[in-house]
């Protein structure tokens, strides 16, 4: 009760460190996802080196690495399987989610309820906190002896159990990040549950709120299997346990000198129940801010907002049930084959209601292409193909050449990343405004769209045409295999795309930076929109709105017939 | 300065009936029952993948494991005994009903360190085979929940009881939810007792 | 020489990769045309209901039908796909030839080598045993094993007869790898512990590759092996070079009645 009434009292560590504040905590999760990104992003560049010039030094910055990355400046394979590794590993829980659900989720479910604050102030803090601990493990992981996680961000044993000390390190790391996601989990649960206004019924809920409580329950219920499993795995790698070992192992010739009795699928079955539901993690709130944007920058309500919570909800229930897609190459029966390509077809209809509800939302519209419309507007076709992608993945006859190949890799990229990553800067340029009272430069914006568009695009489309040809993931020299050598003009291109579209992030760089000294000022809601958060002031003071705030409607009370205004608030008692 | 505040700390929500807290309790032993039930999960594989697999009674000290079992079991009651005084108004009772939960923690953990250290002067060990690995693993986790179940207890039965003076309503609700917990805690153990030790 | 290499599906060899193919291409012609036809939708919408001077956007629109059919029509094309393309693919790859028909092969992968075993004329693969794993004998073959004494082992090459059926029997000394034939359209990890069959029929000859497809560490790159299909003739011809170089044993005194001593074929 007490830590609600004062921030205008608390030193500087505890305003802006160690704060409470739902809103701190966002921007502290958001600028940490942000750096994370582009850390995993610099991973891959120099990934993308090796694989167009295999064997070739690099230059200039190939000096700048220890003996135990490059030799004269030529990758190591060690040092290749690391920054695979650790690529997905930080992309994934290290920059998307703690973006898209830390950042924005903590930052604006609170205020789009017209809540004073998260449910669990204190908790919040320490879930950003311990995420941070997961961080520095992950970073620091690099520089111990053997470098880091190399096994994939997948983590099979028997290769991860046998694996050198930065496996441990990742596994101590994930535990972290998993607690983390858990205390986090149960904040927006109640939160989303307890807190809402008065007159703030359920369906009266902005989607990207669904979009959240939905994320939440997958963070909560299928994370713990995971840590369970992390838990098997420091056993083996720790206490010489063979929960993942069978017998009869022999390694280099010697024979391992464990008990044996393990199963290997134990691991993956384990890490998949988590990381299916996982993949949904990155992307539901994605659809969230697409929504939020889409509704704005259409001046009309969202098209089967009803439908899309049903599916939003089907889609979370399903996405339990789906996992064994990712292990059909494992061995398993007709039966378990049959039922996991069951649900995986079932799976994507609620996702193609939701994407064609969001493109219907255009028609009858009055479109203004901001910066946040364009990459919101891009995330639909995007989406759709790394949607449409997963068809012959999901199925296990196709499956069988296409598996763990580049195909793969260009299914989930443009899920995720001309997918998911476009819906969080279309996040960020939209909510921009609310958080620092400016608003970003619209030329720069449009620059950092167009080029990224192409240039993504550019990266990820040749890997389907490789993925048929059979070329497989994580090679460190593609050009050993015959049937991977032809596409190897292509691995010169995508690297190419992908260091331009490095550059392509400059202009946001400077935009997101540059804008909180030169930005145009603005008020409350510059662009016009309905939900609670641009009730409040910008940036909103601690306990967020000037008065409790009362709502009347639904979210996307756009164009109401007979209102003089072509946008109706939530919170407006009166007409517009 | 807004007059807006965190709701429903101390009274429950009119539609859902419940306080933040205990929401949010029940969330998070719905991730612990996915937590243990992984564990479990990994039990089940293991076992039914062994061509060997050996009776838990033939290996481990059933008495000792019934007799924790008993001790848990009368620690959930005075830890119910403990909420029952402050929602009675007799905060000196809740204390020594918290005390002896926490001392019946204590005893389980004290039986359970006797008999790891049993089995480890016998040499064996989690790596020893798959039985002992699961073994120790689920017993080792379900412990720390105990430890951690001892921390929190203690906190509210000495700094963290302080609450009771300023806010009774709220200070009562915690310890419902710290007695949610530590059934939970129990019933963990209600499962472990005899799938490990028995069948 | 038949290009097998290039951008796209590599040349197809296998009996019943056609189907595999098929699969495929019925796919991508779906995605496509369900993509442009979308596209195009959006398109359209973009530029239509622009937000221009006089424009106004529509607060309650008609319930469009169109996607409901759309809906419908995906959920029944997946399921088309999976009783008329996915289900009985599944029932060839899984029908595995009956024993005696087919040529059985052990294959052993380690870190980074695929150890290839066959089982010679006499059709019993020999007993293994990891204490014998040395640097001469990767597979661990027993020889003193009467089964083991025919039995012919490579490295890093998978010789096979055309059109005659193949049963691979894949196992793992150490991490999960992954046995992939692109040309057969043959993909099956391979988990330690167990051993998983895989089954294939090549319907032309050729010089192709086996690759490793699942992370097993440093040398995954690498792991590349040589699958060489051969004319009957050809291969027999291999089998017979490649037969471990036993000594006849003497012939069996033959009774008086006997027409010709009893030479013991190898």
């Amino acid at each position: 009760m007490s830590d609600q009434h004062h921030s205008h009292g608390l030193p500087f560590w505890r305003k802006y460190i160690f704060s409470v504040d739902h809103k701190v905590i966002g921007i502290q999760y958001g600028i940490s996802g942000l750096l994370f990104l582009l850390f995993g992003f610099c991973l891959m560049m120099l990934m993308r080196w090796q694989l167009a010039y295999p064997g070739q030094p690099l230059p200039v910055l190939g000096n700048l690495f220890s003996e135990k990355f490059m030799v004269g400046g030529i990758m190591l394979p060690e040092f290749y399987n690391q920054l695979g590794a650790m690529h997905g590993t930080i992309m994934v829980f290290l920059g998307v989610v703690p973006l898209a659900v830390g950042g924005f989720g903590n930052y604006f479910v609170p205020l789009q309820i017209g809540a004073p604050d998260m449910a669990f102030p204190k908790l919040n803090m320490m879930s950003f906190w311990v995420f941070f601990l997961g961080g520095v493990s992950m970073v620091a992981s690099f520089f111990v002896p053997g470098g880091a996680a190399q096994s994939g961000w997948t983590s099979y044993p028997p290769l991860s159990d046998i694996a050198t000390t930065g496996q441990t390190v990742w596994l101590i790391g994930m535990v972290f990040l998993i607690t983390s996601s858990l205390l986090g989990s149960v904040n927006f649960i109640v939160t989303i549950v307890q807190l809402r206004a008065d007159g703030l019924s359920f369906f009266r809920l902005p989607f990207f709120v669904w979009a959240q409580f939905v994320t939440s329950f997958l963070l909560l219920l299928a994370f713990p299997p995971l840590e369970a499993a992390g838990v098997l795995q420091l056993m083996d790698r720790v206490a010489g346990t063979s929960f993942f070992l069978p017998s009869g192992l022999v390694v280099a010739g010697k024979a391992l000198t464990v008990s044996g009795g393990g199963n290997p699928l134990l691991w993956q079955h384990l890490f998949w129940f988590l990381a299916h539901p996982e993949v949904y993690v990155l992307i539901l709130p994605a659809m969230g801010i697409v929504a939020e944007i889409v509704a704005c920058n259409t001046r009309k309500p969202i098209y089967g907002y009803k439908s899309m919570v049903y599916s939003i909800v089907f889609l979370g229930f399903m996405s339990f049930i789906v996992w064994a897609h990712h292990m059909f190459l494992t061995g398993m029966g007709s039966k378990m084959s049959a039922f996991f390509q069951i649900t995986t077809m079932i799976i994507s209809i609620p996702s193609v209601i939701i994407l064609t509800a969001l493109a219907l939302s255009l028609w009858g519209g009055s479109i203004r292409f901001t910066t946040p419309m364009l990459f919101a507007t891009a995330f639909l076709p995007m989406f759709g193909i790394g949607g449409l992608t997963g068809l012959p993945l999901g199925l296990t006859a196709s499956d069988i050449p296409l598996h763990d190949t580049y195909y793969v890799i260009g299914h989930f990229h443009y899920v995720v990343a001309p997918g998911t990553i476009f819906a969080l800067f279309a996040g960020i340029y939209h909510w921009y405004p609310k958080v620092t009272g400016r608003k970003m430069s619209e030329i720069l914006g449009k620059i950092h769209f167009f080029f990224s568009l192409i240039f993504i695009n550019g990266v990820f489309m040749p890997m389907f045409i490789m993925g048929l040809a059979g070329v497989s993931r994580r090679l460190y020299d593609p050009m050993q295999y015959a049937h991977a050598q032809p596409t190897q003009p292509l691995n010169v291109f995508i690297s190419i795309c992908a260091w331009s579209l490095g550059l392509a992030q400059i202009p946001f760089i400077l935009n997101f930076f540059g804008s909180l000294i030169w930005g145009k000022k603005v008020d409350r809601n510059p662009w016009e929109s309905t939900t609670l958060e641009w009730a409040a002031p910008s940036p909103p003071p601690h306990g967020n709105f000037d008065t409790v705030p009362q709502v009347y409607r639904g979210p996307y009370e756009y164009s109401v017939p007979g209102q003089k205004h072509d946008f109706w608030p939530q919170d407006m008692a009166k007409e517009n | 300065m807004s007059d807006n505040l965190i709701r429903y700390i101390s009274k429950p929500h009119p539609v859902t009936g419940v306080t933040n807290a205990k929401l949010g309790i029940w969330c998070f032993l719905a991730s612990e029952v996915m937590l243990f039930g992984g564990l479990f999960s990994a039990y089940v594989l293991l076992r039914t993948g062994a061509p060997l697999w050996p009776r838990g009674s033939e290996i481990l000290n059933v008495p000792l494991a019934t007799l924790n079992t008993i001790i848990l079991i009368t620690s959930s009651v005075t830890m119910v005994m403990a909420w029952a005084s402050l929602a009675m108004k007799e905060f000196s009772k809740y204390k020594r009903y918290m005390g002896m939960t926490i001392l019946l923690a204590l005893a389980f953990l004290v039986v359970k360190a006797f008999e790891y250290g049993h089995k480890f002067e016998h040499h064996h060990f989690p790596s020893t085979n798959t039985f002992y690995a699961i073994y120790f693993t689920l017993t080792g986790l379900h412990g720390l929940h105990i430890v951690g179940g001892v921390v929190v207890n203690t906190y509210f039965l000495f700094p963290g009881s302080r609450m009771w003076e300023h806010d009774p309503e709220q200070f009562m609700g915690r310890i419902e939810c710290a007695g949610l917990y530590w059934h939970f805690v129990d019933l963990v153990w209600i499962f472990l007792f005899p799938v490990l030790y028995l069948l | 020489m038949p290009k097998y290499y290039g951008w796209g599906l590599p040349y197809n060899a296998s009996a019943y990769g056609a189907e595999i193919d098929r699969l495929i291409y019925v796919l991508h012609v779906f995605m496509i045309l369900l993509f442009v036809g979308w596209f195009a939708f959006l398109l359209i919408a973009l530029f239509k209901f622009r937000s221009r001077p006089g424009h106004k956007a529509e607060y309650k629109h008609n319930h469009f039908k169109a996607p409901s059919y759309l809906e419908v029509g995906v959920a029944l094309f997946e399921a088309v796909l999976l009783l008329g393309f996915s289900f009985p693919i599944a029932r060839h790859t899984r029908a595995f030839p009956a024993k005696g028909e087919a040529l059985e092969v052990r294959i052993v992968a380690e870190q980074f080598a695929w150890n290839i075993h066959y089982p010679g004329p006499d059709g019993v693969f020999g007993k293994t045993d990891i204490k014998l794993i040395g640097p001469a004998n990767a597979l661990g073959l027993d020889r003193t094993d009467p089964a083991a004494k025919d039995d012919i082992t490579a490295i890093n090459q998978l010789h096979v007869p055309v059109n005659k059926p193949v049963v691979v029997h894949l196992s793992s000394k150490d991490v999960i790898h992954s046995f992939f034939l692109p040309v057969m359209r043959v993909k099956q990890d391979i988990i330690p512990g167990q051993n998983i069959p895989v089954w294939f029929q090549a319907k032309a000859s050729g010089n192709f590759e086996i690759a490793c497809a699942q992370l097993c560490g440093l040398g995954h790159y690498r792991m590349r092996g040589f699958f060489i299909v051969d004319e009957p003739d050809k291969f027999s011809a291999w089998l017979a070079k490649f037969a471990p170089k036993v000594a006849v044993p003497a012939p069996v005194p033959a009774p008086a009645t006997a027409a010709a001593p009893v030479v013991l074929a190898v």
